[in-house]
């Protein structure tokens, strides 16, 4: 940490600790709460009393007594008298607005729901998983933490199943149930999404930045939920389902709401709790497929939901949840806050944060996903789909096996949290995982064997779209281990880009690959060296890499892992070069988001038809829009709020600038080497 | 000076009890200590040339303390808590009301509350050591100039030792067991304005430092002599300086010297029918001049204001010379106050003297009362209402459910068996008929003053209100018991100390939308660390809110807890008082509401920002350049 204070900029409190500081990471065990529920009724589990644990502070309520608290509370009523003031309206018909609002918005939590998805739900998570692992100490830490101060849950967001999973967990262990705040979408679904408003879910519209009475309403409602400690509120840090099984970057809204009660002190603690929810097989793998490659996401319905039953004849493998370690927000704001400017204002007024408590919740925000990652439990079958995207079209399964083995060691090197039981063979692991797996790769003549084909006469045009499914699919599995390998391989991807072994240049080149894919994968902001160094140790603890007072050089048996790393990366790499090629020769200089995604995707498209290049996860729109987030960040293109969205302006000559920098492997200048 | 009016432990106003009772204390040590009124009280004759030998003081402070006070704990020699044969818990003494009686829940309590235990006791030695204690330097040609001017000083060991501190928890664990490095060399009685003025020249002309002392009740540290204090430290005892020198009855004025303590300056008043209302905790043993210098606050304050509401006039003796005002007026608007520099300046500009201060009527009627609310939240709400409705009688303050059971702990023991009935009855009632739950419900104290119909009237209007909040009138007994913990904590302490448990209490100002936060998080701040800090049991976190204002309110914290097992524990009290100082700024509470010292320098420019800081600095730099009255308190 010592050495990270040096870094650029200013030292940041609260980063995350990296291996070289953990002498070992301890892990809990796992129990599968699904063998129970097949042994006995899932009628009587239903029904069964429940009595949960609650906050020690809470004065019982019902749902209505909180919309009415919500409605009545200066913060909403001084923002009703405002607007009443400035539109020239009568403040009755903005309360009438604010209650709409919130009857719009409210859950509606009650037992009888609750009994109901609990036996549905034991009956369809039996149908579709085999087991539902839980660190059962993850469960007894926050048993003790609900009783103790308010709590957040902040679980990572793959599937729908996420939440109906945390809330069946917490319903079999016996504690609250959390109020979760889900998209507005759901209400779209008949039934279902009134079903769910009983079930504890409420619903915030997907964009309401303008509206200051929803904000207001909303805010207010999350607040007064959690000052009471009236249920754990869960929601998502990544505000949708990753469709690449990649975390996203953290939003931050709902993040400083939930904090902003602590930080007003009318909280003593909240008590942050992350939670990794892993998917052996995510049950909406090819849906998302299809969305990242533009084939639109089919809106929440009923009907589709029904339509959907058929995936229940499948098998989803093992679900692992991992109930993280509460975190105290008291511990991580301990000598990071000044308190003035609450001091000195109502505490109902509106206020905008200030710039520290901004950089603050980021960095909360950061580490709490960090979090989540540090606990996401690996399949070996990722390790698979990692290895065999690497070896397109096919790999011998001999070697497959022995890979495996070896990028399992590399893997728990690194951090890496990969569930294969000791007495696990490889030949077993894989052959489950292909199993598991056989709409993406199949064993063929001792061959593994991509499952990209059906289409074999169709136009190139079609089999590039199905190579591009598969491999888009595959890859889904890979990039589960993306954020673990992230540090060591763009350290070992910069050597390969520097012409020399002088640490400063690769550290700039690291540097300024970070900045590039800091959409792209989880940063903790601020702390590039930290990262840098994290990186070289695991790859010197790997023995990949020696290093010297001024150089860094892959060793002779390290080359292999140098290369394997940075060819993990390379579709990032090329992606993004694609994508910045467009942006620096093909587009208009102003352009709207919508514009661009089917913009860039025909011209990769073209690209791959033409078999100029063999990038097909550039065909990802998630790639396409981080990428143009990054340029954005990186100052080479503008975003401009407009009525109708965001319009983009390129600066090209900035855009052709960072291109050079791949191409080129020009070095990048960083006053900051001298550190080193 | 800037000793006398840090109240020594309860303090956010008042005191034990009523003037009433006061009195009745009062006139106890007047039989104690048999002495004429000395010089006509009323004389307006200025210091008339007594010169050192002033004969014996008129005051009930002798100049050798120890002769009637503990010099090493709170109050009286004579007045202490102690355990009895029998082991129960019994107050000695006759000065107060809780004298002679038996407390047979104490040991209970104290046990449950701390986990201590009567066996494990710790003694503080019994006298103090004079060969540790620090030589004093004094140089000649001062000492001659000095006895020239006839003002009677000393340089006995014991004499500047127990001029050397307060009553901070840190301080009496010194005298108990350790010495200060520090202490005055010199210890001077001056008896009139005059001799002051003589000492403040003597002092620049020798470059010497002066701290004043008055009743030497600072719980701020403001007593303490800087250790790198090189120059000779003249302690100024103002006790002697203790003459009501006119009273007004027109304008309803006094003008008394500053070193006056609260009892006589009440029990003279009170002979010709008036009296100040001013009644912090120490009031039996602090000083009008230290209430000034350090902004005092009285329990009765709704009625009769703070001590910055009562002064009309003050005279002060600083090293650039006399400042006071031309005129005796209600107000004036000629730039700021220059009264503001001075109250609160905590003797680090000069030696306040005289003071005029506003007087009334000793009231014709008081009644003490209470209310049982089912939980704080409520009762906050109350006083809110109370304050909102500006119909807050003399006091009125709301103890949390701790404080509660603190207070019932002392109850002594009952003579007939009607009353512990009643009692039972009592009980019952509000726990099983109105469903109070016992551990949650916390107590209202309250206390009217003035013409008795009025007293009545008053009573009715802010009982109507309580019963908006659920509250139940709980009696009178309890109000008066409740009134009866603020002034015997100080004694208590003492006890506490030789059973392992420390204490101390601290005070903040707080608006009131965030009265109920700040209560629940400081307490809790409290709780977590003394846990963190390996305090093995549970520690007393308690709270009251004490003060009520328009525009917020006074609450007064009490901590306490067991330290066996413990190496350091002044350390460790230490930082856990600074945490829940940290604590109460971070939920918008100020530094204090009537306690400032040394303690709370290190966040004073957080306080008052920066220029503000300038300001003051300035000020003194002006005053007093060569920082003759260097004790170091504020900045």
């Amino acid at each position: 940490m010592a050495t990270a204070a040096a870094a650029p900029g200013r030292a940041r409190r609260g980063a995350p600790m990296y291996s070289k500081e953990l002498t070992s990471k301890k892990r809990d065990e796992f129990e599968d709460i699904l063998e129970e529920r097949r042994l006995s009724s899932d009628l009587r589990y239903a029904m069964k009393c429940y009595t949960p644990v609650i906050y020690k502070g809470l004065s019982p309520c019902k749902p209505n007594a909180i919309k009415s608290a919500v409605l009545q509370s200066e913060q909403v009523q001084y923002v009703i008298k405002q607007l009443a003031k400035e539109m020239g309206e009568s403040p009755d018909i903005i309360q009438e607005e604010a209650t709409e609002i919130l009857d719009e918005m409210g859950h509606r939590m009650q037992l009888g729901a609750v009994r109901f998805f609990a036996f549905t739900l034991s009956k369809i998570f039996k149908q579709l998983f085999q087991r539902v692992c839980v660190n059962e100490e993850g469960m007894q830490r926050l048993q003790h933490a609900i009783q103790e101060h308010p709590v957040v849950l902040l679980p990572s967001h793959r599937s729908y199943v996420d939440f109906l999973m945390l809330s069946y967990l917490l319903y079999t262990y016996d504690l609250a149930l959390p109020v979760i705040a889900a998209g507005i979408d759901f209400l779209g679904m008949k039934i279902v999404g009134e079903l769910l408003r009983r079930a504890g879910a409420f619903f915030m519209r997907r964009s309401f930045g303008g509206n200051r009475l929803y904000w207001a309403v909303f805010a207010e409602y999350v607040k007064t939920m959690l000052r009471s400690g009236y249920a754990p509120i869960e929601f998502f840090l990544e505000g949708t389902r990753s469709r690449t099984a990649k975390t996203l970057t953290p939003k931050f809204g709902l993040l400083s709401i939930v904090m902003e009660p602590f930080f007003k002190r009318e909280v003593f603690d909240t008590y942050l709790v992350p939670i990794s929810i892993s998917y052996e097989r995510i049950l909406e793998e090819s849906l998302y497929a299809y969305e990242l490659l533009g084939v639109p996401k089919p809106k929440e319905s009923t009907s589709g939901l029904l339509k959907a039953r058929r995936i229940l004849s499948d098998n989803f493998g093992t679900i692992h949840i991992y109930v993280g370690q509460p975190v105290s927000l008291r511990t991580l704001a301990s000598g990071r806050i000044s308190r003035c400017p609450y001091n000195l204002v109502p505490r109902h007024l509106p206020q905008k944060p200030s710039e520290d408590i901004q950089e603050f919740v980021s960095d909360v925000a950061y580490k709490m996903e960090l979090l989540q990652i540090e606990n996401m439990v690996l399949s070996p079958w990722v390790l698979v789909a990692a290895l065999l995207l690497q070896n397109l079209p096919a790999m011998e399964f001999e070697l497959l096996l022995e890979k495996t083995l070896w990028l399992k060691g590399l893997t728990r090197t690194f951090g890496g949290f990969i569930e294969w039981p000791d007495n696990l063979c490889a030949k077993k692991a894989v052959l489950s995982g292909l199993t598991l797996h056989s709409n993406i790769a199949q064993l063929v003549d001792g061959h593994v064997v991509l499952n990209d084909k059906g289409v074999e006469d169709g136009a190139t045009g079609e089999i590039v779209f199905k190579r591009a499914l598969a491999i888009l699919m595959c890859a889904t599995y890979r990039n589960q281990l993306l954020n673990v390998f992230v540090r060591p391989s763009l350290v070992a991807l910069a050597l390969q880009m520097t012409p020399s072994f002088r640490k400063e240049e690769v550290y700039s080149c690291f540097s300024f690959l970070r900045d590039v894919f800091s959409d792209e994968f989880i940063f903790f902001p601020g702390i590039s060296l930290k990262d840098f160094e994290e990186g070289c140790f695991l790859l010197t603890k790997c023995d990949a890499i020696q290093t010297s007072q001024q150089e860094i050089y892959p060793t002779d048996k390290g080359s292999v892992t140098v290369s394997f790393l940075s060819a993990m990366f390379r579709p990032f790499v090329e992606g993004y070069q694609l994508i910045f090629r467009y942006l620096s020769k093909e587009t208009k200089e102003a352009f709207t988001e919508k514009q661009f995604i089917p913009g860039v995707r025909n011209f990769v498209f073209q690209l791959l038809e033409k078999g100029v290049t063999q990038c097909y996860e550039a065909l990802s729109s998630d790639m396409q829009k981080n990428a143009l987030a990054a340029l954005v960040q990186l100052g080479a293109v503008k975003k401009k709020k407009m009525s109708n969205g965001f319009t983009y302006n390129v600066n090209q000559e900035a855009v052709s600038k960072i291109l050079d920098m791949f191409d080129a492997r020009i070095p990048v200048q960083k006053p900051v080497a001298a550190r080193l | 000076m800037a000793a006398a009016a840090g109240e020594a432990a309860g303090g956010g106003g008042g005191s034990p009890s009523s003037a009433r009772r006061r009195l009745r204390i009062i006139s106890g040590h007047l039989r104690g200590a048999p002495r004429a009124p000395g010089r006509g009280a009323l004389s307006p004759s200025p210091c008339k040339a007594q010169g050192g030998s002033a004969g014996p003081a008129s005051g009930s402070i002798p100049k050798k303390r120890q002769e009637l006070l503990k010099w090493n704990g709170w109050g009286y020699n004579d007045s202490k808590f102690i355990f009895n044969k029998k082991g129960q818990a019994e107050f000695t003494g006759k000065r107060y009301r809780l004298g002679g009686m038996i407390l047979p829940t104490f040991k209970e309590w104290i046990e449950k509350t701390f986990g201590a235990s009567l066996e494990h006791k710790t003694t503080s030695r019994a006298s103090l050591n004079v060969n540790d204690v620090p030589p004093s330097f004094v140089n000649e040609e001062f000492l001659q100039d000095l006895i020239a001017t006839k003002i009677s000083y000393s340089q006995d060991a014991e004499d500047r030792v127990f001029r050397a501190h307060g009553h901070c928890l840190h301080e009496i664990f010194v005298l108990r067991e350790g010495m200060f490095k520090r202490i005055p060399d010199i210890v001077v009685w001056p008896v009139c304005h005059e001799d002051v003025v003589k000492i403040v020249e003597l002092a620049c002309k020798h470059n010497l430092c002066i701290i004043p002392f008055g009743g030497g009740t600072s719980v701020s540290s403001a007593l303490e002599c800087p250790e790198e204090e090189k120059r000779t430290i003249i302690s100024l005892d103002t006790s002697q300086m203790n003459r009501i020198l006119w009273i007004d009855e027109k304008n309803l004025t006094a003008c008394v010297e500053a070193g006056i303590v609260g009892q006589d300056l009440e029990k003279q008043l009170a002979e010709s029918g008036f009296c100040t209302g001013h009644e912090p905790d120490s009031m039996e043993f602090s000083s009008l001049g230290g209430w000034v210098a350090t902004r005092a606050s009285g329990m009765k304050k709704n009625i009769y204001g703070n001590i910055e509401d009562l002064v009309i006039h003050i005279k002060m003796v600083t090293p650039r010379g006399i400042v006071e005002k031309n005129c005796q007026v209600p107000r004036m608007s000629t730039g700021p106050d220059i009264h503001h520099f001075i109250m609160g300046s905590e003797g680090t500009l000069g030696v306040v003297t005289e003071v005029t201060i506003k007087i009334r009527p000793v009231p014709e009627y008081q009644k003490y009362g209470s209310v049982v609310f089912p939980n704080f939240e409520r009762g906050v709400a109350c006083l809110r209402e109370v304050a909102k409705q500006r119909c807050a009688p003399a006091s009125i303050r709301l103890v949390d459910n701790a404080q509660f059971q603190f207070g019932h702990a002392l109850k002594p023991q009952v003579a007939s068996i009607f009353t512990s009935f009643l009692d039972g009855l009592k009980k019952f009632y509000i726990t099983k008929f109105k469903g109070f739950d016992p551990n949650i419900l916390c107590v209202a104290t309250l206390l009217f003053e003035g013409d008795r119909e009025k007293v009545l009237q008053h009573e009715k209007q802010v009982y109507d209100i309580a019963t908006k909040f659920g509250g139940l009138a709980a009696g009178e007994d309890n109000g008066q018991r409740g009134y009866m913990l603020t002034f015997v904590i100080a004694y208590l302490r003492d006890l506490g100390l030789d059973y392992y448990v420390i204490g101390e209490s601290f005070e903040t100002s707080v608006p009131w939308d965030r009265v109920l936060d700040l209560c629940r998080n400081v307490k809790e701040r409290i709780v977590r660390e003394c846990k963190e800090k390996g305090v093995q049991f549970a520690p007393l976190s308690t709270c009251r809110v004490t003060q009520t204002y328009d525009a917020g309110a006074c609450v007064y914290f009490y901590f306490a807890f067991n330290y066996r097992g413990i190496s350091d524990p002044i350390h460790v009290y230490e930082q856990i008082e600074r945490a829940a100082r940290e604590e109460i700024l971070a939920n918008g509470g100020s530094l204090s509401h009537h306690h400032g010292g040394k303690l709370r320098k290190r966040w004073m420019k957080e306080s008052i920002s920066d220029v503000g800081l300038g300001m003051l600095r300035s000020v003194k730099e002006y005053v007093d350049p060569n920082n003759i009255f260097g004790n170091k308190n504020l900045l």
